[in-house]
């Protein structure tokens, strides 16, 4: 009797674990896992390798934008994507025109474009310089508007870039009016400006498109995908990890999988009890019928 | 006359906006420049002043009151209003700039990012009571929500297999339901669209 109502207690307490516990599990596993930094190999999705391959496929001298629209909720997801593909673009000596249309942005954006600039300088002694190898055109309000003013020309919107320093006067920018001029857009974004890329740069320009979004924004944009309205997604921590991983420099995103990895563990064990102790307290409750 | 004349406005701006979307002509272009680029920031300046005034008194009577939590109020207040010092006159004074982005740096990136990070445990602790296997779709939920988790798991020889069934939740039943969602919601912005642009649907204009 004593054991049946041991058992009895066990499984009610799985059925209805206060939360404290389930943050206090969670805390601790990332916590140790931040610790132990174990080694999680990373997949590559072939979302994320197509926009590999595109980028590869660019010759020296050929633009991209990088449109930064995320703010610093979403940055421990976004940013490493977003270091990633500048160091690619520097690499490939790919001119990268960039925008970050979220009133939060800009200070990321040039601090990204910064960190960026400043590796490349430590690995090959050269440094990226504005106006020759990119161009920040900042923060304007209206992305809509604006997404459709740069696909006229960029002038409309950016008379001058973050720095203020007119447009027309930066060599790299010369004979560049709109997004018939460059290969690709790699917008970046925790927010809606993914779907206005897709509306209005993709499918009113029909400028290439491609996406880095947060995990729980990524599923969202599959059946863009599918209908090669964008040619890659890079989704979450994971997207960001592959595209780290892809580029050769394993960095912050790396590093946050294998966190992931067993935080979504503990998240699992905790739903697996949980239906444990439901089944076992609804098969009790019958036989008390 | 009071009525009439906004919604002469809105059906001019819609039909120019129609218009203009398909016309990429340089007049088109110049029409796009004045009225969709300069017009709105000039409207949202008027909306940015009403919001600073609207939260500056709400937050002084919450102050003087001293109603729950009234203290945040302060603290909304130096927010903003240092914040804007900061950028408004650091534009101008640069050592004031580097405040700004000082501030913005060790504040408000910290700041959103701790409480975009929060949002962790709540989701682990949402899961643990909401995916009970209750019913049959609550369990084909439980069962497809594990599988997309467990993807990047390595799991070994299963390791592709959870990746390719992983896969087919995705590209399948979750493109055709985000799919039929899609077309349902661009319908209704359509619709809705036409309503606002022909004048059908007037509610914006207040009971006046």
């Amino acid at each position: 009797m004593t054991e049946q109502n041991s058992r009895k207690n066990i499984f009610e307490r799985m059925f209805a674990i206060d939360r404290r516990w389930v943050y206090g599990f969670l805390m601790l596993a990332v916590v140790l896992s931040v610790i132990a930094k174990p080694v999680i190999p990373i997949p590559i999705s072939k979302e994320a390798r197509s926009i590999y391959d595109y980028m590869n496929s660019l010759s020296d001298g050929d633009y991209i934008h990088l449109a930064m629209d995320y703010d610093p909720s979403t940055l421990a997801e976004l940013h490493p994507m977003t270091r990633a593909v500048l160091k690619q673009c520097f690499e490939k000596k790919i001119k990268v025109i960039i925008t970050a249309l979220h009133q939060n942005g800009p200070g990321m954006a040039a601090e990204a474009i910064d960190t960026a600039c400043q590796r490349h300088f430590e690995l090959t002694g050269y440094r990226p310089e504005s106006g020759k190898d990119w161009v920040f055109l900042g923060y304007k309000p209206y992305p809509i508007l604006i997404i459709l003013g740069m696909g006229q020309n960029y002038r409309i919107p950016f008379p001058n870039d973050y720095y203020n320093v007119p447009l027309d006067s930066l060599p790299m920018m010369k004979g560049i009016r709109n997004y018939q001029n460059i290969k690709a857009v790699i917008n970046i974004s925790g927010t809606s400006a993914t779907d206005w890329w897709i509306t209005y740069g993709n499918g009113r320009y029909q400028v290439p498109l491609a996406i880095g979004v947060t995990g729980v924004m990524a599923t969202d944009y599959y059946p863009y995908l599918q209908t090669g309205q964008i040619f890659g997604i890079l989704g979450g921590l994971q997207g960001a990890a592959e595209y780290e991983t892809l580029v050769g420099t394993p960095g912050k995103a790396v590093e946050g999988m294998s966190v992931q990895v067993v935080a979504h563990s503990i998240i699992i064990i905790f739903i697996i009890v949980g239906n444990i102790g439901y089944f076992a307290t609804r098969k009790k409750n019958r036989v008390g019928l | 006359m009071k009525r009439q004349f906004p919604l002469i406005i809105i059906f001019s701006c819609g039909l120019f906006m129609v218009v203009q979307y398909f016309v990429p002509h340089e007049k088109s272009e110049f029409f796009y420049e004045f009225i969709a680029l300069d017009w709105p920031p000039i409207i949202g300046v008027f909306a940015l002043m009403l919001g600073v005034i609207s939260l500056t008194r709400v937050s002084i009577t919450r102050i003087r009151r001293k109603t729950e939590a009234w203290r945040y109020s302060i603290v909304t207040l130096i927010g903003l209003f240092v914040m804007s010092a900061f950028g408004v006159i650091g534009h101008h004074y640069p050592p004031l700039s580097t405040a700004f982005d000082w501030s913005f740096n060790n504040i408000m990136i910290p700041i959103s990012a701790t409480m975009f990070s929060l949002l962790a445990f709540f989701i682990a602790s949402a899961a643990y009571r909401a995916f009970r296997a209750r019913s049959v779709l609550a369990s084909i939920l439980l069962v497809a929500a594990i599988i997309v988790m467990m993807r990047f798991f390595p799991l070994g020889p299963l390791t592709s297999v959870v990746g390719k069934t992983s896969d087919w939740i995705l590209n399948v039943p979750n493109l055709a339901a985000k799919r039929a969602i899609l077309i349902g919601v661009g319908l209704g912005i359509v619709s809705t669209a036409m309503k606002v642009v022909l004048g059908i649907e007037r509610s914006y204009l207040g009971k006046d």
